[in-house]
């Protein structure tokens, strides 16, 4: 199965445009990286630029609106994430559990779903859509 | 956290450690059975305290340290005066913290070369292949034996006896805890990708109804290539599996219908293909013929495979370049199935005559004697260039060869409206 790990950095919802982590962290990051991908579990790994230089798009009243980044009303933002393939929930977790992470920062586990999970009339409203996509190209 | 949970907790944590586990421990003990049986005993204190104790925090040290420890137990336990015997339990102590560093860090070169000497031992030719699977599945996928035994659908007192005498095969070979070198690597490598291919197929096609073990065979197959490319990242033909095996599983969506009947390739909803495999798979082809492998048989199946992954539609499907990495493909590995894959491929490109000139020969084949797909092919080549009653006689053969009844439906019908048109 597969799981997100959102890495939500404390502090990233004020970050200015342009700021990266330094040296010594991605060193870090980098290791640990190494060794998730030593283990074959990982898919894939990004970090994201600051909300600063973002932009949220929402849809009240059926309109989208955007609005450019920072996001002043947002407590907790993403700052990056790993796709990673494992057997279950907990062995997620223990690779969480070995990030070298910092104080500010919190790892989110987040399961990916999958066409299984679903019940029988969203699979077929998914079919349909797949169906369209197909046409699409 | 409740007694289940910490269990959960554990076999994840066992799952991550084992195979670097058996590994520091063979390399110490210079005997992987023994290593394995050591890393099963001290997965099981650690199962009987850690619910208790809770986790420790570098819980791959404690697993270790218990693991060390009961080699020395064991050793002394049995008071071996040879001196063969004395010298390793003196190593041991010696080791012990600086190998505990090392494995904690768990990013230590030697661990590295370890973990291949493992997979190299577990996929030993003194070995049967039944054997392999199961020890590269225990040692390498941390998998436990009731698990091998569901996903291979045999009773587990076999899996259990089958690692019990691979091992004791290994003793008494003597099979060295090395990495092989020279001529003997090529072939050593040769039956590791093998096994791994072996596995992957045998997850892969477990498709539906059955237990969920099975298609997990396919993803662990998948991970013991990953973990192979990063230990080996010079081996093209290890780039060329995983490439292969990434494209494959990247399809694993799209290839069954709701009923749980396979969908032929050109058939399949494109739109499921999982694209992150799919680009993963591209990426390890890549490495491969940046290496100079592009002409081995698992680089030149998964650049056939990357050839449909490219094609938005069926009918962008590059067949002329298909066609013609299957005339290489049967020139590394000749064999009836990948001509008649060959034929196909031609008949695709170059029209049903290119097809059926490959085909021909093929009817002489012993190998192909009740392989419903071969008259499947020739009739639709034979329909395709009209000559509607051999082809009939083609179909109806199929549909006598074919266990699948929905196979056999569809060739009785396809003999019908061939004659009738």
């Amino acid at each position: 199965m597969r799981f997100m790990m959102l890495m939500l950095p404390g502090g990233y919802e004020n970050a200015p445009p342009g700021e990266v982590p330094d040296a010594a962290s991605v060193a870090r990051m980098m290791e640990y990286n190494e060794a998730l991908q030593r283990a074959g579990v990982l898919l894939a790994a990004d970090g994201l630029h600051p909300p600063s230089v973002g932009a949220r798009v929402s849809f009240r009243g059926g309109k989208p609106k955007v609005t450019d980044g920072p996001f002043a009303e947002v407590k907790e933002v993403l700052g990056g994430y790993w796709m990673i393939d494992v057997k279950s929930r907990e062995e997620a977790i223990e690779w969480a559990k070995r990030c070298p992470g910092s104080e500010n920062e919190v790892i989110e586990i987040r399961q990916v779903q999958e066409m299984s999970d679903f019940p029988e009339d969203v699979r077929a409203a998914a079919a349909g859509f797949e169906a369209m996509q197909n046409r699409g190209r | 956290m409740s007694v289940a949970e910490t269990h959960r907790a554990i076999e994840a944590v066992w799952r991550i450690e084992a195979p670097k586990l058996i590994a520091g421990l063979a390399r110490m003990l210079r005997d992987v059975g023994l290593a394995e049986e050591l890393a099963q005993d001290a997965l099981v204190t650690a199962l009987e305290r850690w619910p208790q104790s809770g986790i420790p925090d570098r819980p791959a040290a404690w697993l270790m340290t218990a693991a060390k420890n009961r080699a020395l137990d064991r050793i002394r336990h049995r008071k071996l005066a040879d001196e063969k015997h004395v010298e390793i339990g003196r190593d041991l102590d010696e080791e012990q913290e600086a190998a505990v560093a090392a494995i904690d860090e768990g990013l230590d070169d030697d661990v590295g070369d370890d973990l291949l000497r493992l997979i190299f031992t577990a996929c030993h030719p003194v070995l049967s292949t039944d054997a392999r699977v199961a020890l590269t599945l225990r040692m390498v996928g941390g998998l436990a034996t009731d698990e091998i035994a569901r996903a291979f659908l045999v009773p587990e007192p076999t899996v259990a006896q089958r690692i019990v005498r691979a091992k004791r095969t290994l003793a008494e070979a003597g099979v060295p805890f090395e990495l092989p070198r020279g001529p003997e690597r090529v072939a050593r490598l040769t039956s590791v990708l093998e096994v791994i291919y072996l596995i992957f197929n045998e997850g892969y096609a477990a498709t539906s109804g059955s237990d969920w073990m099975r298609p997990e065979l396919a993803h662990e197959a998948l991970r013991v290539g990953r973990v192979l490319a990063r230990l080996a990242p010079q081996e093209p033909e290890v780039h060329g599996l995983v490439a292969l095996m990434e494209i494959q599983a990247s399809r694993t969506a799209a290839r069954i219908d709701a009923a749980g009947e396979p969908i032929l390739l050109l058939d399949q909803n494109r739109a499921r293909w999982d694209q992150l495999l799919i680009r993963r798979g591209l990426m390890s082809l890549a490495l491969a013929e940046q290496l100079g492998g592009g002409f081995g048989p698992y680089a030149l199946q998964a650049a056939i495979a990357a050839c449909h992954a490219r094609a938005r539609l069926p009918g962008d499907t590059d067949w002329r370049r298909i066609a013609g990495l299957y005339d290489a493909l049967a020139e590394v590995t000749p064999s009836p199935i990948v001509e008649l894959n060959r034929a196909v491929a031609h008949a695709m490109a170059f029209g049903p005559q290119a097809g059926l000139a490959i085909v021909e020969p093929l009817r002489e084949e012993p190998l192909l004697k009740s392989y419903h797909l071969l008259p499947a092919v020739r009739g639709d080549f034979l329909e395709k260039l009209g000559r509607g009653q051999e082809a009939a006689a083609e179909f109806e053969r199929a549909a006598a060869l074919t266990r699948n009844e929905r196979e056999r439906a569809i060739m009785l019908r396809r003999a019908r409206t061939t004659t009738g048109g």
